[in-house]
């Protein structure tokens, strides 16, 4: 068996796949995404992969790239679907939406005006999040109605044409954490609190990671998340509201080396694991 | 002779020693002046300044 490990640059993460992948002696081929090239136009072709995990950094790399491989009839780990719906929250919300997922309150528009005519409508504090971004990077808490109005300004007049896609959520009261959920398959293998005094509580902006058990609540809202947006290998920031959890954001690039002491759990192991049952259904 | 295992840091000329375990792209950092490096090359040991976030960076 030959896995292809699609990445940019090897974070530790990454190292903790590939040492799971050597203590299972499976045959791993290197693809960076810098230096990767498809030929489309002349005959088909397909690589001597049985199944590629994707590791990218770039959002839309992994996008083209897992679109491609699956052109080839290479099964991918995550799907180009689930890729697709992750990677930008307006979609995630829409399937979350179809599939009867709780989510915060969202607004979408497409203009400066009718996005603050929402704004008013759900009621501040709301935050504004690019619909493609990550890392908490541009997310915008927005208190009162003159921030609300420079923040639109200054968005559709500095930003590109994607900052124009109103994405406006509820802002929610963590009480200064949120749970990160991690969903191999139909399981949730692992979940973290993710405790910060900023409002932003990823563990890439200071976020700590302590181990959350998980009960039938949660185990049963992230198995539903990751259903809702193609299934695979999917972490979920979940907010504790006073209605009950909620699904903010899904992430099909999950990141967890923060994650496997806190829980006692082998995510990588359990990722791989998925990945060559995976590859083993499409032989 | 054994081979080098330890690279110059691009930014400060410190010198970057190699884990047994490192691959091509892994992401490491200098020890003496904190710059993020990414391993170019293994055999010989090379390293070059990690690239800079982008916009469609991250999870």
């Amino acid at each position: 068996m030959t896995v292809g490990f699609l990445h940019s640059l090897i974070r530790p993460d990454e190292k903790l796949l590939l040492d799971e992948f050597a203590r299972r002696r499976v045959a791993v081929e290197p693809i960076d995404d810098r230096h990767v090239t498809f030929a489309l136009g002349g005959p088909a072709g397909r690589p001597a992969l049985d199944v590629v995990i994707e590791r990218c950094i770039n959002h839309s790399r992994a996008l083209h790239a897992l679109r491609l491989y699956e052109g080839q009839g290479v099964r991918c780990v995550n799907s180009f679907r689930v890729a697709s719906t992750c990677g930008d929250k307006l979609l995630t919300s829409a399937v979350l939406q179809e599939h009867g997922v709780p989510q915060p309150d969202v607004r979408v528009a497409f203009t400066p005006e009718s996005a603050l005519a929402a704004i008013e409508e759900l009621g501040y504090p709301v935050v504004l999040k690019p619909a493609v971004g990550s890392w908490g990077r541009l997310l915008a808490k927005v208190n009162d109605r003159d921030a609300a109005e420079a923040l639109l300004e200054h968005k559709t007049v500095l930003g590109s044409y994607h900052h124009s896609i109103f994405y406006i959520q509820k802002y929610i009261e963590k009480r200064g954490r949120d749970i990160r959920a991690f969903v191999v398959g139909d399981e949730c293998i692992a979940a973290i609190y993710r405790t910060s005094p900023h409002w932003i509580t990823n563990t890439a902006r200071g976020g700590r990671a302590t181990r959350c058990p998980i009960g039938d609540d949660l185990a049963s809202l992230a198995v539903a998340g990751a259903r809702a947006v193609g299934g695979g290998v999917v972490a979920l920031d979940i907010f504790e509201s006073p209605d009950g959890l909620l699904v903010n954001e899904i992430n099909y690039t999950m990141e967890f080396k923060n994650s496997v002491e806190p829980t006692g759990v082998n995510i990588p192991g359990r990722i791989v694991d998925f990945v060559l049952r995976q590859a083993e259904a499409a032989a | 002779m054994s081979p080098p295992v330890s690279a110059r840091c691009p930014t400060c000329d410190g010198e970057v020693a190699f884990d047994p375990s490192v691959v091509v792209s892994e992401l490491i950092a200098c020890r003496e002046c904190g710059t993020d490096l990414e391993v170019t090359s293994v055999n010989p040991p090379e390293v070059a300044e990690a690239p800079m976030e982008e916009e469609d960076w991250g999870q």
